[in-house]
């Protein structure tokens, strides 16, 4: 735990970011077939509103909540993937509070006897490595949804839809631990990556990450910034509040204590009315549902390899650098890619998926589950025979994701090789394109024997042109050489 | 051939039944074709389920509860619903917002609740069976004041899915009947485990009753004939421990000193717990549909404060204030070591005795509108609350009478001997009728 080593919080020199204080509250649904109480599909997604409801999830007069244990081995897997202390016994309690998309009133969560409590998480921090503490781990319901009709600002109406009441969420609470923005965005990416890994939760369904952060400039008082709904808002949602922040302290005025909300599309936090904080949710155990014996059931937990894990295997199986190594295993879609086009021992393969395809990738905001693996493996396998060459891949494997883009499916590498004329000029044609430019530049020929370098690199950027930079730089270079010496002798 | 159904359009002189169903439908099974009245707070498919609330007013379920459910498959024919005191909040039945139920002994009188309307349903005759619940007593008082057996069955026994809820940890459905057979026959079917209710246990109830107390240890903590019991009431109860005394029991006088603390400890999780449950309450999914252009806080408080009668929202407020933050540890906290008491001291008896024994209640039905004062009311559940509070089965036996007016013998078991307490009720039942 952060609390083991003492952190220094003020350096003599602050630099930017130094002296910020943020902890982060973070809520995943977890991606069980149903929902935490009762047998609902937590499938949907594209279904029309109130088609996954029963009883239970409807909160009717009478229906009793039944645990879902599949919602706790999930959540259970996480908390031991971030070395939490299990108690022997967990429970569930009533959250009241008043609010239109609460349909019985009260949310079931946990409040004194969570899941889990006290674990790390290992993450890349602004000076070099750090272990983040983990508060607690504990599970609860999604509420239902509103919908606003006729306007955000001023809806006419709105309609309530209990498809989402009842999803399975897990909420983790950091300590206060994280000391800039960025920090922040990759402790997210690292808790993102590691709930994947752990087969437990889909980071690409819209709306199953929200976050709330509480953040302080040294020596001020906490706000919390809530409405945090997907990985880019975090980092700038904390970016503009330490920025208010730090401007209020500035001006020599105080921090106050409250709520403040982060609107997404202007990127800002707004106050939110006070009414909000001074809410008391009346916690009581939930009578319905017996404590459940967790610490026994955690301990029969074996957990599957984990992104630190697999980075150090990365480096060593396939000879990636660190830094490819980290990125690769970032995300368990690139990281399961990577090991479906990579041989053992082959660095090229792991340059091609971290940087240029990651890249052209978030270009087109694709995910890389929307590429055949054996399609990029079999372009990779044309490279390496020196069918193509690296700048021709590149145009391959453009088109190839143009293609997906659009609609959905491509062409085989080799197709696209094929149609856009980009196989590699062989030795044959290297020596022909070679004469050709002999014949054409007695002068610059001439040069060259006299002992003139830059007459080569002339002629090479003659040769280049005629073939259009499809063909192996060094096979033309070889043939140009021979051509000359031939006529030197 | 159509389902059987079986005709039932009784004359309700006494306000019983909220909803009737003239032809109930049933199958083959052991309850063939016998009507079962079924307290408003138990869901039934189709057939409105209001508790005796304007609230929840044309509120038909869409599902059954696991016993009606139970009971359906067992050949019953669900003939209606019975009237209660709103959501199970009073002793009486006059807290219904649609009337109160009179009591067919004498309809000047209270029949008790809050499972007044089955009660009168089953003494009137109009039904032989009936199920009510049991929050504090539910059962057992108007089985006491109507001259009818009921029994609180151990909690766990019983699913409550489908029950709508008051106090969850407190209360049980439970059956009701003239006889301690048809009592027992009852419990046979609406028993046992379910997967839909977390707090039910592996126990299913199977039995036939059989007199037998002969060597059983019956204890009676002295508590039971204290003050504010009518000495009257007590003197009938004696004589019906004598009875059991002369089919062979031993009896044994105890203490429960616990029971200083019960009622008190009762109604701080009983109104803890209501006031979460009721909070779905707000006017927009359940009850009569309304033009409203205020703020969405202000159209629920609004909405509450009509649909609800003034016993709910005083205990809703009681219980919201219990459980608010400053008071949690000093009310609804503290309620929870008490009832850890009273536990304690069942234990502590039931390893001295089998059976524990005692009036039902401390009077026999008063006169309608007698009783205004709330806490006048609360107190005439004292001798009911402690089963709940420690979760053991109780049954009220009808015991002789005062003045014409019926006195229940109440009989307490250790946990999960439902068994023992119906046997050692049919032995007196038995042993008075010989
Ligand atoms: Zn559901």
């Amino acid at each position: 735990m952060s609390g083991d080593s003492v952190e220094p919080l003020v350096t003599a020199v602050q630099p930017l970011g130094t002296g910020t204080i943020i902890g982060l509250e973070i809520h995943c649904q977890l991606n069980t077939r149903s929902k935490l109480f009762c047998g609902c599909s937590t499938d949907y997604r594209d279904d029309p509103p109130n088609t996954h409801v029963c009883p239970i999830c409807l909160g009717l007069p009478g229906a009793l909540p039944r645990v879902n244990r599949a919602v706790i081995e999930y959540a259970l897997r996480v908390a031991k993937a971030l070395h939490c202390e299990v108690p022997l016994e967990s429970e569930f309690a009533r959250k009241n509070y008043f609010y239109p998309d609460l349909n019985k009133a009260f949310q079931i969560t946990q409040y004194d006897r969570p899941l889990a409590v006290r674990g790390t998480l290992l993450i890349e921090g602004d000076n070099g490595e750090k272990e983040v503490g983990i508060t607690r781990v504990h599970v609860e319901e999604d509420p239902g949804r509103l919908v606003h009709k006729g306007g955000t600002d001023r809806p006419k109406y709105s309609l309530v839809d209990y498809n989402r009441a009842g999803i399975p969420l897990i909420e983790i609470v950091t300590d206060p631990d994280l000391r800039s923005p960025k920090e922040a965005r990759r402790f997210l990416h690292k808790i993102r990556a590691t709930l994947e890994y752990l087969g437990v939760f889909d980071s690409e369904k819209e709306g199953s990450l929200r976050v709330d952060a509480n953040v302080s400039i040294q020596g001020g008082e906490r706000v919390e910034v809530k409405n945090i709904t997907s990985y880019k808002g975090v980092e700038k949602a904390l970016t503009f509040e330490v920025t208010r922040q730090r401007g209020v302290i500035r001006r020599g005025q105080r921090v106050t204590r409250e709520t403040r909300h982060f609107v997404e599309a202007r990127g800002v936090t707004t106050s939110s009315r006070s009414k909000e904080e001074e809410q008391d949710y009346r916690y009581f155990p939930e009578p319905d549902l017996r404590p459940m014996r967790v610490r026994d059931w955690s301990d029969a937990i074996v957990l599957p390899e984990l992104p630190d894990a697999r980075r150090t295997r990365f480096i060593t199986q396939y000879g990636c650098s660190p830094e490819h190594a980290r990125t690769l295993t970032g995300e368990l879609r690139i990281a399961e890619f990577f090991e479906q086009v990579a041989d053992p021992g082959a660095p090229a393969t792991a340059t091609w998926v971290a940087d240029t395809l990651i890249g052209e990738l978030n270009y087109r905001e694709m995910s890389v589950s929307s590429v055949p693996s054996s399609y990029f493996r079999e372009l990779m396998q044309a490279l390496s025979k020196g069918e193509v060459t690296d700048h021709c891949a590149v145009e391959v494997l453009r088109s190839l994701l143009d293609q997906l883009h659009a609609k959905g499916t491509c062409e085989s590498p080799l197709a696209c090789v094929a149609r856009l004329g980009l196989g590699k000029a062989g030795e044959e044609i290297a020596a022909t394109v070679a004469a050709e430019v002999i014949c054409e530049n007695e002068r610059a020929v001439a040069d060259y024997h006299s002992g003139k370098n830059e007459a080569f690199n002339f002629l090479i950027g003659q040769v280049m042109r005629k073939t259009k930079g499809r063909a192996d730089p060094a096979a033309l270079n070889r043939a140009l050489k021979e051509a000359l010496d031939m006529r030197g002798e | 051939m159509g389902t059987p159904t079986l005709h039932f359009s009784p004359k309700d002189r006494y306000n019983a039944f909220l909803t009737t169903v003239e032809d109930a439908p049933y199958c083959e099974g052991p309850l063939s074709g016998r009507g079962v009245a079924v307290k408003d707070n138990i869901s039934t498919a189709g057939i409105e389920t209001t508790c005796g609330s304007l609230i929840l007013k044309g509120y038909t379920p869409p599902y059954d509860a696991h016993v009606v459910d139970l009971l359906i498959r067992a050949g019953a024919a669900i003939v209606g619903k019975t009237n209660m005191d709103e959501f199970g909040m009073g002793s009486t039945t006059e807290q219904s917002a649609f009337g109160p139920t009179l009591n067919p002994r004498d309809p000047k009188r209270v029949p008790g609740g809050s499972s007044g309307g089955s009660a009168a349903a089953v003494a009137a005759g109009m039904v032989d069976f009936a199920l009510g619940s049991d929050t504090g007593g539910s059962i057992r008082c108007p089985a006491s004041y109507c001259g009818i057996v009921g029994l609180k069955p151990t909690y766990g026994r019983v699913s409550r899915y489908g029950l709508v809820a008051y106090s969850n940890s407190l209360e049980q459905i439970g059956p009701m009947a003239r006889t301690v057979t048809d009592l027992s026959n009852l419990m046979v079917v609406i028993s046992g485990y379910d997967p839909r209710d977390s707090t039910t246990c592996e126990r299913p109830y199977r039995h036939k009753p059989h007199p037998s107390v002969k060597g059983s240890k019956v204890g009676i903590p002295e508590e039971f004939f204290g003050e504010g019991v009518d000495p009257r009431v007590a003197s009938v109860v004696w004589d019906a421990i004598s009875v059991l005394e002369e089919e062979g029991a031993e009896v044994i006088t105890c203490s429960m000193p616990s029971m200083t603390y019960a009622l008190a400890a009762y109604y701080v999780i009983c109104t803890s717990e209501a006031s979460s449950n009721l909070a779905r309450f707000d006017g927009v999914r359940y009850g009569p549909p309304v033009e409203t252009h205020l703020p969405w806080h202000e159209a629920y408080s609004e909405r509450r404060r009509i649909g609800f009668g003034p016993e709910v929202r005083r205990r809703v407020m009681l219980g919201t204030f219990a459980l608010s933050s400053g008071y949690y540890g000093k009310y609804y906290a503290k309620a929870q070591v008490a009832r850890q008491m009273v536990s304690a001291d069942f234990s502590r008896i039931f390893n001295e005795v089998d059976l524990i024994a005692g009036p039902t209640m401390p009077s026999t039905a008063f006169p309608l509108g007698e009783k205004t004062d709330p806490l006048a009311m609360y107190l005439t559940d004292i001798l009911t609350v402690p089963a709940n509070l420690a979760g053991v089965p109780a049954i009220s036996v009808p015991c002789g009478e005062v003045e014409g007016m019926p006195v229940g013998l109440q009989i307490m078991g250790r946990p999960f001997e439902d068994e023992y307490v119906i046997d050692a009720a049919f032995t007196y039942e038995q042993g008075v009728a010989t």
